[in-house]
């Protein structure tokens, strides 16, 4: 108690003691009026955030680079990915200079096939991210926004998913041939729901969030509120959801052509080369292992993506 | 809660029906040539074809096939095989197939259970070290890589090093080992995923802090405290899982060759085979809607903060 006293009564003396050290400030009308935001920028710190780790860095490049490259491939290379070899010594050659990936049981040079397979799958990812992200945002928002559609889209939920995609899948293969449309449309049709349901939980949340009815409550006008405190925290999962899309997509592709109901044979796509390859995995490994490798390089690259996305754009992480 | 119960159950039974008449449906439409074997298409007219349809019942308007399926569901009678196993009685077939799925898949559930419950601890007690990095690399592995490429290696190299079958034989338990382990692979990761993420989540909250003032060890907290908390939410997956056992997977029973209800489902439908692929689908819809039904409910008897009312 003595202690405590003794401290209360000796501070004002060091303050009167060390009043000669300070210099009364003028009054100034402008700097009064200013307010005190920091410059935080979401996307700013989001982006730092993300690239902060170097093997964030190493990944996105490397994803790039694949990207690029199975683009640009087809255009600048002369080697015909689909030209069968009628003299036996080309086939099932090993991997040489000439043939970086070897070739397979009909002479097609592996390395070129990888790179054309890289762009059909990458095409066929990128649709169906487009359109299962797209879609499901806007049935997310409809959804998180409009109690009455509630119980509809529950049921609708519930409905496709548990309706086999398969049946869908060969339903429309009797329609049209097994071709890329074929299979964006059977895979495109099931995955927006799934997207919409999380969107609509997303939003849900977020518009519920204090922050939100806050605003509301001061008066903020719903447009205002949708694209200042909304639409920010849902572009984010966007991306994220986009990132993730891709190395599903990918899988599915490569399990619906174990399944025989994928693309068709001369379709050239890692699924089918994976497929493809692990006919002949016993003699020949390399004809599996090397697509297989290529396939995981980039399913594994966006899933780290996409998850890191997720976390970097999470404003707690942003120190 | 009765009310509520009740209404659930109506719910559901509306939802089973509607996916039902989703796939009978257009199965009504496909090509008639399906229905046939391939050496029935060579060997006989075009009348003997028509006639052994008629006798199926399959050209009946769609609608009195669908009365028709529905009378003899009532009556236990599931119909016979078409073209997949031609003329056998599906219930038979079930009979048959279900034993062997679920007898790898219950085994493969508690594995998945334990062992991803179990890498969850590790994982949050690790936090940010070696333990927790590896069951990250796990996770990764197993949820972006497609399943069918790494269960053909585990296949062809782990039967190998440890010199296990490459097939499953019933009567050899040593062969059975693989596939239990395969099927339980996914499911590890999930369980190890979501603890780490409740259990993170649950360090935050106050009766934590608490508990560690109190002066408990780390570890007493995390196994008194927080995992017992943190596993309430993953309970509520617990009765779809032990439920879908029945369905087995189409890629690990195909790889080891598992006579089981795994692949069943696409065969059928591939080769139109629609009296059983409406049963399966009628089964697996019952399955997976009322095993989120039983989860719900699940739910609410381990937490009792969880009321289950109409909102």
């Amino acid at each position: 108690m003595n202690r405590s006293e003794h401290k209360l009564c000796s501070f004002p003396k060091s303050l009167v003691r060390n009043q000669d050290l300070f210099a009364p400030a003028p009054f100034n009308a402008a700097e009064s009026e200013k307010t005190g935001a920091s410059n935080y920028s979401y996307w700013k710190s989001t982006l730092r955030t993300f690239f902060k780790s170097k093997a964030v860095v190493a990944l996105v490049v490397l994803v790039c680079g694949i990207i690029l490259m199975s683009f640009l491939y087809p255009v600048f290379s002369s080697v015909d990915p689909t030209k069968v070899s009628t003299d036996r010594q080309d086939w099932n050659l090993r991997p040489s200079l000439t043939h970086l990936f070897g070739t397979d049981g009909l002479g097609r040079d592996i390395f070129a096939r990888a790179w054309y397979g890289c762009r059909n799958s990458f095409l066929l990812a990128f649709c169906i991210a487009l359109s299962d992200v797209g879609i499901g945002m806007i049935m997310g928002a409809l959804w998180g926004y409009n109690k009455k559609l509630d119980p509809i889209m529950i049921e609708i939920y519930n409905i496709m998913t548990n309706v086999p995609s398969t049946v869908y899948l060969v339903l429309l293969a009797y329609i049209m041939n097994t071709s890329y449309l074929t299979l964006f449309i059977s895979m495109a049709s099931r995955g927006w729901i799934v997207e919409a349901r999380f969107f609509r939980n997303r939003i849900l949340s977020i518009r519920d969030s204090e922050y939100n009815i806050a605003s509301q409550c001061l008066g903020t006008p719903m447009r205002r509120i949708a694209t200042r405190n909304i639409i920010p925290h849902i572009i984010n999962l966007i991306i994220m959801e986009a990132a993730l899309c891709i190395p599903y997509s990918i899988g599915s592709e490569v399990f619906l052509g174990f399944v025989g109901v994928g693309m068709p044979v001369d379709a050239i796509t890692l699924g089918n080369m994976v497929n493809h390859g692990r006919g002949s995995f016993t003699l020949h490994p390399y004809q599996m292992l090397l697509p297989a490798a290529v396939l995981c390089i980039i399913t594994v690259a966006f899933y780290v993506i996409g998850n890191k996305f997720a976390d970097a754009s999470d404003p707690r992480n942003h120190v | 809660m009765a009310k509520y119960i009740l209404k659930r159950i109506v719910r559901s039974l509306i939802t089973v029906s509607i996916v039902f008449f989703v796939v009978f449906m257009p199965l009504r439409f496909m090509p008639l040539n399906g229905y046939f074997p391939d050496e029935m298409i060579k060997e006989t007219d075009e009348a003997t074809r028509m006639t052994y349809l008629r006798n199926l019942g399959l050209l009946d308007h769609p609608l009195i096939q669908l009365g028709r399926f529905v009378k003899n569901l009532f009556r236990g009678d599931l119909g016979r095989s078409i073209t997949v196993y031609a003329k056998v009685p599906i219930a038979t077939l079930l009979v048959e197939k279900i034993p062997v799925t679920a007898f790898l898949g219950f085994w493969s559930m508690l594995l998945g259970i334990v062992a991803g419950l179990a890498m969850g601890l590790m994982m949050v007690r690790f936090k940010d070290k070696l333990g927790d990095t590896l069951g990250n690399g796990y996770i990764m592995i197993v949820r972006a890589v497609p399943s069918l490429i790494y269960l053909f290696f585990i296949q062809i190299w782990v039967s190998k090093w440890f010199n296990l079958p490459l097939v499953y034989y019933d009567y050899k338990p040593l062969s059975w080992i693989l596939p239990i382990v395969s099927l339980s692979l996914s499911s590890v990761a999930w369980y190890a995923l979501w603890l780490r993420r409740f259990m993170v989540d649950e360090e935050n909250q106050d009766y934590v802090k608490f508990a560690t003032v109190k002066g408990l060890s780390k570890k007493a907290v995390l196994k008194k405290h927080v995992f017992r908390n943190a596993i309430i939410p993953l309970s509520a997956y617990l009765p779809s899982d032990l439920l879908n056992i029945i369905s087995g997977s189409l890629v690990i029973e195909t790889l080891y060759a598992i006579p089981g209800t795994g692949g069943l489902l696409t065969t059928a439908i591939k080769e139109q085979d629609n009296p059983l692929v409406q049963v399966l689908v009628l089964m697996y819809a019952v399955v997976s809607i009322f095993g989120v039904f039983f989860g719900d409910l699940l739910l609410a008897f381990v937490d009792p903060r969880i009321k289950l009312t109409e909102d």
